[in-house]
């Protein structure tokens, strides 16, 4: 029995919520660990980090807003894959990280806005301005409690997941809308300029506490998304072991 | 498919069908709107083709949970599913979209020039409005039929839809608007943005029924 489920690669292994769980219960300390240090560093760099010679001291705001925003959108294309993941490869926990991504991501976007409008008083003298960018990540959080408001509205989960992961992949339209908006449209909101041809424009004693406060997000995110799987496989648990009681209960009493 | 799109046209027109309805609602937001901003008639041209569109795109919305609910209460949903052995289940949607947007918002589109009066546009762009109308409604009914067929099964699934389907509809309501006033301002552009709808139209008519021919079979069960 053994040999012959361990055949396959990890990620057929993964498919056994059994072995998913296994696995976060090894991994979570240490990603946990990782994005705790990683944020104090990445934190202690950025107050060290000098003042922009024209912002002044309200840069340090870059050094969260940007992570938010790449997550917001990156957490879009974890849900996108994890659609991939139900519709064509029928993997069992794809649709359980769609549906834990959702609430994450949404609650990322709205930092990514939130960060932005207050960065965007001093700087651009208004708190929102209605241009290419801000609107469209605007649309990504509708969407994300679109999706969410469509996997809360069934209770069955075996039938939300096709739904939602099709309508996850309709959306995904937005997310190159989004990266490119600053390109195609001139906008208020300052072109790309970490990754983009010929180097990034920002000056490396910037730059460097920016991307680690990057990966310490992202490492965050990645605890906080296992987690989230993890509550949602025991939750799925608890709900058929209810029902198995449930019945169980049904036959005493006859 | 021909007997289908008549059939769903047929049951559109009938009463009930809420055809009629549509218009209704699409008269009723446009009269609201000078009591809401006040009468000033300049102010009413400038953004008559702004409300126009608004106007549209909800009145468009409010019909689609109907797309293929009806349908599924009847059980004719269930014939046309198993039918998709002989036709794509997706070129059936597509009827279904044609003849939903045929039905009720085709009249919108013919509405719009007279609302347009209301709301003391210029002729020229009274007609650029109803044209950038009449190539972008398409696109909503289409992107609709997605979130109507996933929503098919919720019992009150009509708000849902909106919700779903709002944030996917915002391009067509920009470029939409941009043509229209494009049509009048002169250095902004009027064929581009008319161009660039029609393109959206015609991708959400690939992308529309295919997913939600996919939605309706995973609901089907």
């Amino acid at each position: 029995m053994s040999n012959v489920s361990s055949k396959p690669g990890r990620w057929i292994d993964l498919a056994n919520p059994t072995r998913f769980l296994n696995l976060a219960e090894s991994v979570l300390p240490w990603l946990g660990a990782m994005t705790l240090i990683t944020l104090a560093i990445g934190f202690w760099m950025s107050m060290a980090a000098p003042d922009d010679y024209q912002q002044g001291v309200t840069v340090k705001i870059m050094f969260i807003h940007v992570p938010f925003a790449w997550l917001s959108m990156m957490c879009y294309t974890v849900m996108s894959i994890a659609a991939l993941g139900t519709l064509v490869w029928r993997h069992p926990l794809a649709d359980v990280a769609a549906k834990a991504a959702a609430p994450i991501g949404a609650v990322f976007t709205a930092l990514a806005l939130i960060t932005g409008s207050l960065w965007g008083k001093p700087m651009w003298g208004t708190w929102w301005v209605w241009d290419a960018r801000l609107t469209s990540v605007f649309v990504l959080f509708l969407m994300y409690l679109g999706v969410i408001a469509l996997t809360r509205a069934m209770d069955d989960p075996a039938k939300s997941a096709k739904v939602t992961a099709i309508l996850t992949l309709v959306g995904f339209v937005n997310i190159p809308i989004i990266k490119f908006s600053v390109n195609w449209w001139n906008t208020l909101h300052q072109p790309a300029s970490v990754i983009r041809m010929g180097g990034s424009t920002i000056d490396p004693s910037l730059l460097r506490p920016l991307l680690v406060m990057a990966i310490g997000f992202t490492l965050l995110f990645f605890t906080l998304h296992i987690m989230a799987m993890r509550n949602e496989i025991w939750r799925r648990r608890v709900t058929a072991m209810r029902r198995i009681a449930a019945r169980s209960a049904e036959r005493k009493d006859t | 498919m021909g007997a289908l799109f008549i059939r769903d046209a047929r049951l559109g027109l009938r009463a009930g069908g809420g055809a009629l309805v549509g218009i209704l609602f699409f008269l009723a937001v446009i009269a609201v709107v000078p009591f809401g901003v006040g009468p000033d008639l300049k102010l009413l041209a400038r953004i008559g083709a702004a409300m126009l569109w608004i106007g549209a795109l909800l009145a468009t919305l409010l019909g689609l949970d109907r797309l293929f609910q009806a349908d599924r209460e009847d059980g004719s949903l269930d014939i046309l599913i198993m039918a998709s052995e002989r036709h794509m289940l997706a070129l059936t949607v597509l009827v279904k979209c044609l003849a939903h947007w045929t039905v009720s918002v085709l009249p919108l589109v013919i509405a719009a020039p007279l609302l347009g009066l209301f709301m003391n546009m210029e002729p020229v762009a009274i007609g650029a409005t109803t044209l950038t109308l009449l190539i972008g409604t398409p696109a909503i009914t289409l992107i609709g039929a997605v979130g109507a067929a996933v929503a098919v099964s919720l019992p009150r699934g009509g708000l849902l839809v909106s919700v779903i389907v709002l944030p996917l509809t915002i391009p067509v309501l920009i470029f939409g608007v941009s043509a229209s006033y494009g049509a009048i301002e002169d250095p902004a552009p009027f064929l581009a943005p008319l161009l660039i709808l029609g393109a959206i139209t015609l991708f959400f008519a690939v992308i529309g029924p295919w997913a939600a021919a996919a939605a309706l079979k995973s609901s089907a069960d």
